[in-house]
């Protein structure tokens, strides 16, 4: 059976009545133990029969022809196999939800570090080796690789917005900000080099992959090799860290099938670190003029959010840098827009919160700009601007508790802001505030009791460290009465009911929602059996009770098993209110007077974002996101070379991920809030919420111990030493 | 060439090609893949093994070079129902998400903590000489060759505090 809703109305929160009381709870990872000893296994650890190895190689030049290769002579290396560059192998990886081939055909040159063949060899030693002596020769082209310069540039309508008079506003305001900040492009860098391994059996496809978004990989895959969806299986039960760059299938995966299917053996192929950097979407730069003007009292009368971004010709994904101005902040007068500069780089897509995490760097260093013009604490003035109802569409808000997290989280940090020094430091405060839009997408599960009183939870989501293992077994354990660990829950492989994946902080509400259902179905199926209504019946430690009747769930069972599947969609709900995680940061750093050296002192977030699943696990990607945070107020850049256009610092020594050192505890706390537009398990997402924001903290703490504005993030050591006293 | 590896106590013959990494023959000829590749440039810190006790970069030695040492492993450590005491903290305070750097950050507290007991400095040691105080910038310091990008840094240490005070308290 299957139990089938759409999300158009608000709901009753179940959740609240049902007894089990594992819902909420820090319970451990189910996974964990498999994880810490080595026993969780990651795509490029299947080892099958006859198994082979393949290694991409990359395009040295920006635009052009590949005019041909010595493949020959590689291919009579010791162990080569194969030298591959077929028309149907992936230029472009492919954008997150896309759910068909992106671009294709190598030959043709777009950017380097793109991918132009694969070389296959009987060991690892053999195919790299004959990789690196394969030599490609080209037709070069002229090349664009500078945003800044680009020629070719264009202006989104989707990304406008002009409403009333912002020059007016600006003009007549009390107190304005005209500033543009910058941001460096980014990259995702999970941990899990990006892998494929490919078997064929038949005409049928076995991928075992790192990927987000199987549902969608599956047909990704499919249409890239023109064979039917139905002939292709991905498996991705452990995902090595994703952060965007594995939501759509990538060059790998589509050349190590296509060398399968030719040499009739099953083929690895695992990206080197630096071709991940190349390969794989990353997050573009941005230039952001951001305008704010406003009353004596702080009121916003207008806001200004303007941003250049860059990505590859044909490519329709640019980053939504300006998604939470729409609903953050009142303002009468606005004006959005969006500039996309077309350029030969590596592919830009969706990194952790596309949009927010660049765009409230911007738009949260203005908003604390405006409180030092205005003489005001950075809290009062985003308290007075948070509007009745959206600025734009004239809709409510769903739940959003954003003045109550400033307001506990400035308690709970000891928010005292105001430069002191300590031998050679300085030593400030700064805050900002998080928001994060919240959307759901289709998903399914199967739910099916055992006879034995276990339940088993089955859908192709994946869980990259978010926590969905754990969550999925404690929905269905909450829903029908069990521990947790009663509960087994299979993931990624999509053999198993389709999900909306990882991606956007949809999946907890989504996929938790279709286990929700499935649960659903099965109460009322043993209400029946027990005999009351399915409002009446409790489920607790594997006890059914209601309109006076009780019995054991495997009595009611009765040696058979019980299966259910549940089907959750996005409805109405979705357009009737503006749906978003909120919070606040507050962070405390000192500066060397010295060196101009940043360290981050004690960062602390209070968060809304719905029902709280597991504490544990949300507490982890808050953290987590807020690390983020200071990789962009502080480290992370990736630079490219103007020249060519190569990733430069295509490394984890040069690409400076925050590292332990570089980060204190992190304190996270959140409020109770049940958002009831979001879903029927009035969840909201909370994996991209940490970092939506939490870099402004860190630069308006600077600006607090220092007086140094930094508007070019990040703030290295450089930057700040600029505007130090000698 | 032949190859004697001693690994988590038992000893394997391996006919390996003189350029396999250590990190490569232990997850490609002795399927142990717990020991994980995140850079292949001793950057990242998820192929770190103990070697005679020491910790190292598993991808930046070559297998033929161990002939003879006393290799361990993350699976070495402990498994699911037996479990290292630093692995089950690591559970416990969620010193993880995705897992990827997980065995590499356990391998290393694990050698991190000899090294302290050793009494080895480190660059935020307040005395060069004399026992090892593991402070919070002490454990931060001595684990900052494994890189988390999941950022669970905050429930590693947590975890490496807890299991370093329970050893202790058992001694």
């Amino acid at each position: 059976m299957t139990t089938q809703f759409k999300m158009d109305a608000p709901q009753r929160p179940l959740l609240d009545r049902t007894e089990q009381g594992v819902i909420h709870r820090p319970l451990d990872r189910p996974e964990g133990p498999l994880k810490v000893s080595g026993r969780a296994h990651y795509a490029a650890e299947r080892q099958l029969p006859g198994q082979v190895e393949g290694v991409l190689v990359r395009a040295t030049i920006a635009r052009g022809r590949l005019a041909g290769m010595n493949a020959e002579e590689v291919r009579a290396m010791p162990g080569v196999l194969g030298v591959f560059s077929d028309e149907r192998f992936l230029r472009n990886p492919a954008q997150g939800g896309a759910g068909e081939a992106p671009v294709q055909g190598v030959r043709e040159i777009f950017y380097h570090g793109q991918p132009i063949a694969l070389v296959v060899a009987e060991t690892l030693e053999q195919a790299r080796h004959a990789a690196a002596n394969l030599r490609p020769s080209y037709e070069e082209a002229e090349a664009q690789v500078d945003p800044a310069t680009a020629s070719d540039v264009d202006r989104p309508d989707k990304r406008r917005l002009d409403q009333g008079d912002l020059d007016r506003a600006m003009a007549e305001a009390r107190a304005s900000v005209d500033v543009t900040y910058t941001t460096p492009p980014h990259h995702s860098a999970a941990m899990e080099l990006h892998a494929s391994v490919a078997s064929w059996e038949g005409e049928r496809l076995t991928l075992h992959g790192s990927y987000q978004m199987l549902k969608y990989n599956k047909a990704e895959l499919a249409d890239s090799l023109g064979i039917p969806e139905e002939n292709v299986r991905v498996l991705s039960p452990f995902v090595g860290g994703g952060f965007g760059s594995k939501l759509g299938i990538s060059p790998e995966a589509v050349a190590a099938a296509i060398a399968a299917r030719d040499l009739g053996r099953p083929v690895r192929v695992v990206m080197t670190r630096q071709q991940v950097f190349s390969m794989v979407t990353h997050r573009t730069s941005t230039r952001q003029r951001i305008r704010l003007a406003a009353d004596e009292e702080g009121r916003l009368t207008g806001i200004g959010h303007e941003d250049r971004v860059y990505n590859l010709p044909d490519e329709v994904f640019s980053e939504p840098t300006t998604q939470s101005t729409h609903f953050l902040y009142a303002g009468a007068n606005r004006r959005l827009g969006q500039e996309v500069a077309r350029v030969n780089r590596a592919c830009t897509g969706s990194v952790r919160a596309p949009g927010e995490a660049v765009g409230m760097l911007a738009l949260e260093g203005a908003m604390d700009e405006l409180a030092r013009v205005l003489h005001m604490d950075p809290i009062d003035l985003r308290r007075r601007n948070i509007p009745d109802r959206h600025p734009e569409q004239d809709i409510p808000y769903s739940a959003r508790r954003l003045a109550d997290c400033m307001d506990q989280g400035a308690r709970a940090f000891g928010w005292s802001p105001g430069s002191r020094r300590e031998g050679e430091w300085l030593v400030g405060q700064g805050m900002a505030a998080a928001a994060r839009i919240n959307m759901v997408a289709p998903s399914e599960a199967r739910v099916t009791l055992r006879g034995d009183g276990t339940a088993l939870v089955e859908t192709d989501m994946t869980d990259i460290g978010t926590g969905t293992y754990a969550i999925l077994g404690q929905i269905a354990g909450e829903m029908l009465g069990l521990p947790v660990a009663s509960v087994d829950v299979r993931l990624g492989d999509t053999d198993l009911p389709p999900a909306a994946g990882s991606g956007g902080s949809h999946g907890a509400s989504s996929a938790g929602s279709s286990v929700f259902l499935a649960c659903q179905g099965l109460r009322a199926t043993l209400a029946e059996r027990l005999g009351c209504e399915a409002e009446d019946l409790t489920l607790k430690d594997g006890v059914a009770t209601g309109g006076n009747f009780r019995a054991d769930l495997v009595d009611l069972l009765s040696g058979g098993d019980l299966s259910e599947e549940g089907k959750f969609e996005p409805g109405e709900t979705a357009d009737d209110a503006s749906q978003a995680g909120y919070g606040a940061f507050f962070a405390e750093v000192a500066v060397n007077r010295i060196t101009g050296e940043t360290r981050v002192l004690r960062m602390l977030g209070t968060f809304a974002a719905g029902r709280i699943l597991n504490e544990k696990t949300a507490r982890s990607q808050c953290q987590g996101g807020m690390i983020w945070g200071i990789g962009a107020a502080l480290t992370e850049e990736l630079s490219f070379d103007p020249r060519d256009g190569h990733a430069v610092n295509d490394d984890l020594a040069e690409y400076h991920l925050p590292v332990n050192a570089d980060c204190p505890p992190i304190e996270v706390h959140f409020l109770d809030e049940r958002d009831e537009m979001s879903c029927p398990i009035q969840t909201k997402g909370v994996g991209e919420l940490g970092i939506s924001g939490a870099g402004a903290a860190v630069l308006n703490a600077i600006f607090d111990a220092t007086g140094i504005r930094v508007r070019d993030y990040p703030a290295t050591l450089d930057k700040v030493l600029a505007g130090l006293p000698d | 060439m032949q190859v004697d590896l001693t690994v988590n106590g038992v000893r394997h013959a391996l006919d390996l090609d003189p350029r396999v990494t250590l990190l490569d023959a232990l997850r490609h000829d002795l399927g142990l893949t717990g020991s994980k590749k995140g850079c292949d440039h001793g950057q990242c810190g998820a192929c770190t093994v103990l070697v005679n006790g020491r910790r190292i970069n598993a991808c930046l030695a070559l297998a033929v070079m161990h002939e003879g040492d006393e290799i361990t492993t993350v699976e070495g450590l402990g498994e699911p129902g037996a479990l290292h005491p630093l692995q089950a903290a690591f559970v416990t305070h969620d010193g993880f998400q995705c897992g990827y750097c997980t065995p590499g950050q356990v391998v290393s507290a694990c050698g991190m903590l000899g090294e302290v007991r050793e009494g080895w400095p480190s660059h935020v040691s307040v005395d060069l000489e004399g026992p090892v105080d593991l402070s919070d910038v002490e454990i931060s310091e001595r684990m900052s060759g494994n890189l988390c990008r999941c950022a669970a840094y905050t429930g590693i240490n947590e975890a490496i505090r807890e299991a370093s005070a329970k050893s202790e308290a058992a001694e």
